[in-house]
C-alpha cells in the first residue's frame, strides 16, 4: 500500500479505496492511546494546529481539540465571536495571516459549501474539512466507517440505510461516498422534499417508505432535522416527520436483530430517534463519540506526514 | 473631430443585414461607409490591410452592466468602454441597475450626456421597468423614451408581479421599445448559487431550478401575446425556454430573445471548483440545455448574443461562493470564445454568429446599426481568425477580471476596430487614451 500523500482532506469523494483503508488502519493504531493512563504521544509535538470553527460547533471542535492534543500539538481556536471575520474580514484573509504565523494545518468548518477547497488552494498550510455547509464532513464520515468496521468486521455487503434530511446533510454525501467506495450498498431515506435530485447517480437507491429498506437493513444512520426546515416548508410538521421517520421500538421490531443505529449527533430526542433507541441495546452512537478522536488523530497525523513534518510514533494494526 | 479617409483592403466582408459575405474593400469617409466593392482606389485615404481577416459591422451588445454611474469600484465608464473596444463592440446597451438606478428623464438624460462626452463607443441606456426596480410603480415611460431609452429592464430584478408585468408590456405599445425580462420566479431559486440538478447535489451547493427561468418566460410571452406588447427575453439559459419562445414566435408573439457566450459554452459542471467566477444568475446548466441553445442560436430562436457583462471587484469574488455577487464579465473574450467553441467546430456558422452580434441585435431594438451598406455609420470590427491567445486576467481592460474563461486557449480575436469611422483598435492597440482607473 502506498502511503498519504494529499495536502488537504477535503471530501470522501475524492479519495481512493486504498487511501480510505489507510486512515481506517491508522484510526486504529491510535486507538490505544486514548485508553493510556498518559493519552499522549509526540507525534506533532510542535506543530501548530488551528482549530476554524466559522459555524456552531461542541462535538466535532472538542473531538478535534482532543485528537490535536493526543498528539502533543499546540493549537490555536479561532472563533467567530472573537476573530477579524466579524470585523469584515474574508475568509482568505484569516487563512492567510494563519499562514503568515507559519500553522501547519486548518482544521476548518464553515458554513457554506466549498470553503475549504477554496482556502486550500490559496494557502501552504493543510486544510482539514471538518464540514462545509451542505457538501461534505470526511472525518465524521470516516468515524462511521470506522464504527461499522469495528461492530460488523466488513464493509463490503452491508446494507447501510441513511434517513432524514439528506438534502442539507454533508454527513450523507460523506457516508455515501465512503461506504460505497468500500462496498456497502446505501440506501437513502427521507420525505421526498428533502431527498435531493439525482442522488441515484452518486450510487445510492431512493426511498420514501421507511419499512420498504428497513428490514434489509444492517446499519441505520439518522440524520439531524435542523429544526428551521420546518418553517422552510420541506416538512408540514414535525409530527408527521416523526410519524413516518422517527426510529422508535415499534419501528425496529421489523429490523434486524443485530441491526445498528447510529447518529452523527446531537440528537433531537423523540424526532429523529425516541429515547429508548437513542439509549438502546443498538445504540452504538456513544462508540462513534470515543471513535471520533481516534479518526481525527489519525487525519491529522497522516496529513501532517503527507507535510514530511511529524515524528514516528507506532507502528500500524491491521483490521 | 473630423474622421479620417480609411480604405479597409481585401477582407472577408461578412454583413448579414445586407446577405453579404465576399471578400472586397470598404471605403470610410466622413464616418459612414462610402464605397465597398472589389479593387477600391482612394487617393490619399489611409490603408488598412485586412487581408485574411474577416470584416464585420461593429458588434452590438443587448446587455451589459456598465456600472455607471454610482459603482465605479466594479467599472468605469473608460474600463467599460475600453473592455467593449476590445471585444469588437461598437454599441453596448447598458442596464439600469445603477446607483442611482435609471427611472427618470433626470438621470437618463445626465447618464447619456456623461456617456456621450467620452464618446469612444456608442452607450445606449435602457431605463427600469420600476421605480428603483422595486417592483411597484412604473416608470415614466414615454418621457423615458423621449429621452432616449433603447428599452426597459428591471435586469437582475425579475418582476414578479404578473399584473405589473401586463401593465408595462401594454405600454409598450406607446413608448416603442421592448420590455426586456430577467426571467426568474424567486420563491423557486430562493438561496439558490447554481443549477438545480446532479452537480449541485454532489457539491451540496443550493439549487436554483430550471423551472424558475421557464415558468417565468413562460408567463411573459403569454402576458406579450395577450397585450400585444414587446418583449425581449434576457440570457436564456434553458432548453425548455428555447422551446417556449421557439412555439410563442411561431404564434406571431412580438418577442424576441438573447443568450450569453458562457451559457452556449459551460455547464454546471463548471462548478466543480466552487469558484465564484462560475456564479452568475441565470445559472449553468447542463450538457442538453446547451445544445438546445446552440440550436436556437442557429435557427434564430434566439436572436442575438449578449454577454451579460457584470464586472464585480475583487474583493467581492473573492467571498464564498454563497456570499460572492452573481455575474461574469463577458465583453472582451465574447467573439473569440464562440468563434473557438461554436465556429471552429462547425457548430455555427460563422456569418450566423456575425448576425447574432450585429443585424440582428440590431433588429432587437430597432437601431440602425449592425450593417455596413453605403451610407451607413462606419462602425467596423475586423477579426484575425487564425490568432492564438490565451486569456488571462492580467490582460483585461475591465477592471472585473471575474471571467469564466480565464486560463482558455481561444483561436481568433478582435484586432481593428472604427467606431463612425474613427479608429480606436489597431492590431489589437487601443488608440483611446483615458486614465484607466
Amino acid at each position: 500500500m502506498s502511503g498519504w500523500t494529499r495536502k488537504d482532506l477535503l471530501g470522501l469523494e475524492e479519495l481512493s479505496r486504498e487511501e480510505l483503508t489507510l486512515l481506517l488502519d491508522q484510526a486504529k493504531a491510535f486507538q490505544e492511546v486514548s485508553l493510556r493512563p498518559i493519552k499522549k504521544v509526540p507525534a506533532l509535538r510542535g506543530r501548530t494546529v488551528a482549530l476554524c470553527f466559522l459555524e456552531p460547533s461542541t462535538r466535532t471542535r472538542t473531538s478535534f481539540e482532543l485528537a490535536a492534543k493526543r498528539l502533543s500539538a499546540d493549537i490555536l481556536q479561532i472563533q467567530p465571536a472573537s476573530s477579524s471575520l466579524v470585523k469584515g474580514e474574508t475568509i482568505l484573509d484569516t487563512a492567510r495571516t494563519l499562514e503568515a504565523m507559519r500553522v501547519e494545518i486548518v482544521v476548518l468548518r464553515h458554513n457554506v459549501s466549498g470553503v475549504p477547497a477554496m482556502v486550500a488552494r490559496a494557502i501552504g498550510p493543510s486544510v482539514i474539512n471538518a464540514g462545509d455547509g451542505s457538501h461534505e464532513h470526511p472525518t465524521q464520515g470516516l468515524v462511521d466507517l470506522f464504527t461499522i468496521l469495528e461492530k460488523k468486521g466488513r464493509i463490503a455487503g452491508l446494507n447501510v440505510l441513511i434517513v432524514g434530511d439528506i438534502l442539507h446533510s454533508r454527513v450523507a454525501r460523506s457516508n455515501l461516498w465512503g461506504l460505497s467506495k468500500l462496498g456497502a450498498r446505501v440506501t437513502v431515506c427521507g420525505p421526498p422534499t428533502l431527498i435531493p435530485q439525482g442522488i441515484e447517480s452518486l450510487g445510492a437507491e431512493v426511498s420514501y417508505r421507511l419499512e420498504e429498506p428497513l428490514p434489509k437493513a444492517d446499519v441505520l444512520i439518522a440524520l439531524r432535522l435542523q429544526l428551521e426546515r420546518q418553517k422552510e416548508q420541506y416538512i408540514p410538521s414535525f409530527r408527521e416527520y416523526s410519524r413516518l421517520y422517527g426510529i422508535d421500538r415499534e419501528k425496529l421490531k421489523g429490523a434486524k436483530p443485530d441491526l445498528i443505529v447510529m447518529h452523527p449527533g446531537p440528537v433531537n430526542r423523540g424526532l429523529e430517534l425516541s429515547p429508548e433507541v437513542a439509549d438502546g441495546p443498538n445504540s452504538v452512537i456513544l462508540e462513534q463519540v470515543t471513535n471520533g478522536i481516534a479518526v481525527r488523530m489519525a487525519v491529522l497525523y497522516l496529513v501532517a506526514g503527507a507535510r514530511g513534518e511529524r515524528g514516528s510514533v507506532c507502528g500500524r494494526m491491521s483490521w | 473631430m473630423k474622421a479620417p479617409r480609411i480604405l479597409i483592403k481585401g477582407g472577408r466582408l461578412i454583413d448579414p443585414a445586407e446577405g453579404v459575405d465576399e471578400v472586397c474593400d470598404l471605403l470610410i469617409e466622413g464616418g459612414k461607409v462610402a464605397a465597398r466593392g472589389k479593387g477600391l482606389k482612394a487617393e490619399g485615404a489611409q490603408g488598412l490591410d485586412a487581408k485574411g481577416k474577416v470584416v464585420a459591422p461593429g458588434f452590438i451588445d443587448l446587455h451589459v452592466h456598465l456600472r455607471f454611474p454610482g459603482q465605479e469600484q466594479k467599472e468605469t465608464l473608460i474600463t467599460g468602454s475600453k473592455a467593449a473596444i476590445k471585444g469588437g463592440f461598437t454599441t453596448i446597451c447598458t442596464m439600469a441597475n445603477t446607483d442611482p438606478v435609471i427611472d427618470s428623464g433626470a438621470v437618463i438624460e445626465s447618464v447619456k450626456a456623461q456617456t456621450g462626452k467620452l464618446g469612444w463607443i456608442r452607450i445606449l441606456p435602457y431605463a427600469a421597468v420600476t421605480m428603483g426596480l422595486k417592483g411597484e410603480t412604473l416608470t415614466e415611460m414615454g418621457e423615458l423614451r423621449a429621452a432616449v431609452a433603447v428599452g426597459f429592464s428591471d435586469d437582475g430584478m425579475p418582476i414578479l408581479n404578473a399584473g405589473l408585468m401586463r401593465r408595462a408590456l401594454e405600454y409598450t405599445r406607446l413608448a416603442g421599445p421592448p420590455v426586456i425580462a430577467h426571467c426568474e420566479e424567486k420563491s423557486l431559486t430562493g438561496a439558490g448559487v447554481m443549477h438545480d440538478g446532479v452537480t449541485a447535489t454532489r457539491l451540496g451547493l443550493a439549487g436554483m431550478p430550471a423551472e424558475a427561468e421557464t415558468v417565468m418566460i413562460a408567463r411573459d410571452l403569454l402576458l406579450a401575446e395577450g397585450t400585444r406588447g414587446r418583449l425581449h427575453i434576457a440570457h436564456v439559459s434553458t432548453g425548455a425556454g428555447v422551446e417556449l419562445i421557439r412555439a410563442a414566435k411561431g404564434r406571431g408573439v412580438q418577442v424576441t430573445a438573447e443568450v450569453t457566450p458562457h451559457h452556449l459554452t459551460l455547464t454546471d459542471e463548471a462548478l466543480n471548483t466552487y469558484e465564484s467566477r462560475f456564479k452568475m444568475n441565470p445559472p449553468l446548466r447542463t450538457e442538453a440545455d446547451l445544445e438546445a441553445l446552440r440550436n436556437g442560436l442557429r435557427d434564430g430562436t434566439l436572436d442575438a448574443v449578449a454577454t451579460d457583462h457584470a464586472p464585480h471587484s475583487r474583493a467581492e469574488k473573492e467571498l464564498d461562493l454563497g456570499a460572492a455577487p452573481f455575474g461574469v464579465v463577458g465583453l472582451e473574450t465574447a467573439a473569440a470564445v464562440l468563434l473557438t467553441e461554436l465556429v471552429n467546430r462547425g457548430t455555427v456558422p460563422l456569418p450566423v454568429l456575425i448576425a447574432s452580434l450585429t443585424a440582428r441585435p440590431a433588429q432587437v431594438l430597432g437601431i440602425d446599426r449592425g450593417r455596413l451598406s453605403k451610407g451607413s455609420a462606419a462602425d467596423v470590427t475586423i477579426l484575425d481568425l487564425e490568432a492564438d491567445w490565451i486569456v488571462e486576467a492580467g490582460s483585461f481592460a475591465s477592471k472585473g477580471v471575474n471571467s469564466p474563461f480565464l486560463g482558455w486557449r481561444l483561436k481568433g480575436q478582435v484586432t481593428d476596430v472604427l467606431v463612425a469611422g474613427e479608429p480606436v483598435l489597431r492590431n489589437g492597440q487601443f488608440l483611446v487614451n483615458g486614465e484607466s482607473a
